[in-house]
C-alpha cells in the first residue's frame, strides 16, 4: 500500500503529462469497446449460433438456391436430429428505406429449432396455424407501433406476386423476445408456404437449410456426409457451423473483424510508443530521485515494480475511463429506435471488457518494461557525480 | 579492536578503472571510528573523500580489505542485504538535499520509514518527533519548493534519523548554505551526537565546520592525517 503512494508521486510529477497520457489512453479504449461492441451486434444480427446446429447452404453462394427437395432428404442423413429451411425474403415496410431483416421460413421447426427466440406458447401456435402469420422480433415492433392481430403490407424488392405486385398482406401473431441480452430481436418472419405458393418465379427452392445434429461432436461427419449426398448434383451443396455461416454473412457486408483489428491494433501501438516514451523519459528525469531512495534502502526490485506500478495505473485508469464512455455510448446508440435494428444489440459484453482490462494490463506491463529496467539499472554513485 | 568500534577499515584499497589505465584512490586505508564519534573528514578536492563515504554507506565496493560495522564485514553482503543493511544503519545526508520534489516534507521524512514494517499510526507519530528534533514540526506539509535552502536540509536530516540509525554520513551538508544557516545546521549535527549519541562522519571542506566535530582527519594521497579539534 506504501508503494501506491509512490506510485502517485510519480505519477503526479508532471500532472499535465500524466493527464494526457491518460487522455490518449482513453482514446484507445473507447474506439477499442464501440468497435468490438458493434461487431459483436452485427454478430448476433446476423442470427443466434448454437454449438450443434449446421446450415447447409448452395456450394457456389449462399444467396444461391437449394431445391426445397434437400430438406426432407437432408432429414434422413445419419446425425440429423431436426431440420428446418428458410428464404430470404428481402422485406421493407410501405417504403424501401424501411428495411426488414425478413425471412420466409417453415413455422413450425423453425421456432422450434430456434430456441433463442421466446414468445408465449399461444402465440406460437397461432402464428403456426395461420398461413398469413407473421412473427415480429419485438425491436422491430417498437419501431413501428405494432401490436398482435394488426395487419401489415409487407413489401418484398425480390419477390414479386403472381397478380403482378410486390405486397404481401400479413397478420402479426406473434412478437418474440430475446432468450438473453446477447439475442438481436430485429427480424421478422413468415410461412414459407405463403411465399412459396404466391411468388411468381423461384417456387420449390429455399435459400439455405438449418440442420440440428445429434450431438456437437458429430458436426463435421454430418456435414461431410450432406455435402457428399449431393455431390455432382446441379446444386451442390456447402455445409457450415452455424457460427462459420454467420461470420460469413458478416464478410458480405464488409469485414468488421479486420477494420476493428487494424483501428485498435495502430492506436494500441500508437498509444505503446507515446506512452513508452514518455515513460522512459520521465524515469530519466527523476534517476535524481532514483538515486535518493537506492541510498536510502529501496532495492532496484521495488523501484522496478513502483514504475510499473505507475504505467500499470494510467493504462487502467485511462482504459477503464474509455470503456466506460464505450459502455455508455453504446447503450445511448441502441436506445435510439431509428438506429435499433442496426445497433440493436449493441453493448459492451462482459468478454469484451475482459479482453479489454487485458489490454490495459498489457499496455500497462509493456510500457512499463524499458522504463523499469532503467530505473533498476541506475548507478547510486555514478548518479550523484551528475548531480 | 574493541566492542565500541562502529567501523574498522582495514586494508582498503580502491582503484578506479578508466578505459585502459587504473586510478588507485588509496592503496591501504586504515580507520576506526568508535560508536559516538563525530568526525570531520577534509582534504583536496579528488583526494577520495566522498569515495571513502560511500564505501562507508555501502554503496560502492571496496577492491580490497575489509569494512567492519560492528563487527561484521558489510563487504561480502549482496546488493539487497546491502539495501537492507542501509535502511536500518545509515543515515545519508547530502550537499544539495536531495528531497523527493512532489513529497511534501513529512512525506519525505516517512520514505526510509517505508522500508520498515512500522504500522502508520507508528510512522506518522515517529515523523513527527524527527520534525521535531530539527524543528520544522509546522511546515510538515510543505513541499521542498516551499522551504528555504537550511529548512530542506533540516527536512533532510529528519530523514536521515527518523529510522535512528547508528552511522550518519554526510557529504558537505553545508556547502549550499549562507554561514549563518551552516551553523545552525551544524549546531544539530551536534546535538545528535552530543544527546542521542549518533556517529557522524561530516566531509567538508570548511575548517569553521570541522570544529564543530570531536575530531578532524585529513585525507590526502590516500592517507589519513588526524587533527583533534
Ligand atoms: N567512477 C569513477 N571512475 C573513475 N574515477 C573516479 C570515479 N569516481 C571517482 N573517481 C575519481 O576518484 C577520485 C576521488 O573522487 P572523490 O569524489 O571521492 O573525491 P572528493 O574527495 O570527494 O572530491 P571533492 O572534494 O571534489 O568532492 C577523483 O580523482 C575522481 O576523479
Ligand atoms: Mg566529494
Amino acid at each position: 500500500m506504501s508503494d501506491l503512494r509512490l506510485i502517485l508521486a510519480g505519477l503526479g510529477r508532471k500532472p499535465l503529462r500524466t493527464g494526457l497520457l491518460v487522455f490518449a489512453i482513453f482514446i484507445a479504449f473507447l474506439i477499442y469497446g464501440v468497435l468490438a461492441a458493434f461487431q459483436s451486434s452485427l454478430e448476433n444480427a446476423a442470427g443466434p449460433s448454437s454449438s450443434n446446429r449446421l446450415v447447409v447452404a448452395n456450394r457456389i453462394n449462399f444467396t444461391q438456391p437449394l431445391p426445397l427437395a434437400y430438406a426432407s432428404r437432408i432429414q434422413n442423413v445419419e446425425g440429423v436430429a431436426d431440420v428446418s429451411y428458410s428464404n430470404w425474403f428481402g422485406g421493407y415496410y410501405r417504403e424501401q428505406r424501411n428495411f426488414l431483416l425478413t425471412f420466409a421460413i417453415e413455422p413450425e421447426s423453425y421456432t422450434r429449432i430456434y430456441s433463442e427466440y421466446v414468445m408465449p406458447e399461444e402465440q406460437r401456435q397461432a402464428f403456426i396455424a395461420n398461413r398469413d402469420s407473421v412473427m415480429v422480433g419485438r425491436t422491430v415492433a417498437e419501431q413501428y407501433g405494432w401490436k398482435l392481430g394488426q395487419q401489415i403490407p409487407l413489401s418484398s424488392n425480390i419477390w414479386r406476386r403472381r397478380d403482378g405486385t410486390f405486397v404481401w398482406p400479413v397478420v402479426i401473431r406473434a412478437i418474440y423476445d430475446g432468450k438473453d441480452a446477447n439475442t438481436s430481436t430485429g427480424s421478422v418472419f413468415l410461412h414459407y408456404e405463403y411465399l412459396d405458393e404466391g411468388r411468381s418465379f423461384g417456387n420449390d427452392t429455399v435459400g439455405i437449410v438449418q440442420i440440428v445434429t445429434s450431438d456437437a461432436s458429430q458436426n463435421d461427419a454430418v456435414a461431410a456426409r450432406v455435402d457428399a449426398q449431393f455431390a455432382n448434383s446441379r446444386a451442390e451443396t456447402e455445409t457450415l457451423s452455424e457460427q462459420a455461416f454467420n461470420a460469413a454473412f458478416i464478410d458480405q457486408q464488409g469485414n468488421i473483424g479486420l477494420i476493428i483489428l487494424g483501428v485498435t491494433g495502430a492506436a494500441f501501438v500508437t498509444i505503446l510508443l507515446i506512452v513508452g516514451n514518455a515513460m522512459a523519459g520521465a524515469i530519466r528525469e527523476r534517476t535524481g530521485e532514483i538515486a535518493v531512495m537506492k541510498t536510502l534502502g529501496f532495492t532496484s526490485n521495488r523501484i522496478g515494480r513502483i514504475v510499473v506500478g505507475e504505467t500499470l495505473l494510467l493504462a487502467l485508469f485511462g482504459g477503464l475511463l474509455g470503456l466506460g464512455l464505450a459502455n455508455l455510448l453504446t447503450n445511448v446508440l441502441s436506445g435510439i429506435p431509428a438506429l435499433n435494428q442496426f445497433f440493436g444489440g449493441m453493448r459492451i459484453t462482459p468478454q469484451i471488457a475482459l479482453s479489454a482490462v487485458g489490454f490495459m494490463a498489457a499496455l500497462g506491463f509493456i510500457t512499463g518494461a524499458i522504463p523499469a529496467f532503467n530505473a533498476m539499472r541506475v548507478n547510486v554513485i555514478a548518479a550523484f557525480r551528475r548531480i | 579492536m574493541s566492542d565500541s568500534d562502529l567501523i574498522v577499515l582495514r586494508n582498503i584499497a580502491k582503484t578506479y578503472r578508466r578505459g585502459e589505465e587504473s586510478i588507485s584512490i588509496f592503496s591501504d586505508l586504515n580507520l576506526t571510528i568508535p560508536s559516538g564519534d563525530f568526525v570531520a573528514m577534509m582534504g583536496p578536492s579528488g583526494s577520495g573523500k566522498t569515495t571513502l563515504l560511500n564505501l562507508l554507506g555501502g554503496l560502492d565496493r571496496p577492491t580490497s580489505g575489509t569494512i567492519l560495522f560492528d563487527g561484521a564485514p558489510i563487504e561480502k553482503l549482496s546488493e539487497s542485504q546491502l539495501s537492507a543493511w542501509r535502511a536500518a544503519n545509515i543515515g545519508f545526508i547530502f550537499q544539495f538535499y536531495n528531497l523527493m520534489p512532489t513529497m511534501s516534507a513529512a512525506r519525505n521524512v516517512e520514505l526510509p520509514l517505508l522500508l520498515t514494517s512500522l504500522s502508520p499510526s507508528e510512522r506518522k507519530k515517529r515523523v513527527k518527533t524527527a520534525l521535531e528534533v530539527v524543528g520544522l514540526d509546522n511546515r510538515a506539509g510543505h513541499k521542498p519548493k516551499e522551504l528555504s535552502g537550511g529548512q530542506q536540509q533540516r527536512v533532510a536530516i529528519a530523514r536521515a534519523i527518523v529510522a535512528d540509525p547508528k552511522l550518519i554520513l554526510a557529504d558537505e551538508p553545508t556547502g549550499d548554505l549562507d554561514r549563518t544557516t551552516a551553523a545552525e545546521i551544524l549546531e544539530m549535527l551536534q546535538l545528535l551526537n552530543r544527546e542521542l549519541g549518533k556517529t557522524i562522519v561530516m566531509v567538508t571542506h570548511d575548517p569553521a565546520a570541522a570544529k564543530y566535530a570531536r575530531r578532524e582527519l585529513h585525507l590526502d594521497k590516500g592517507t589519513f592525517e588526524e587533527r583533534l579539534t
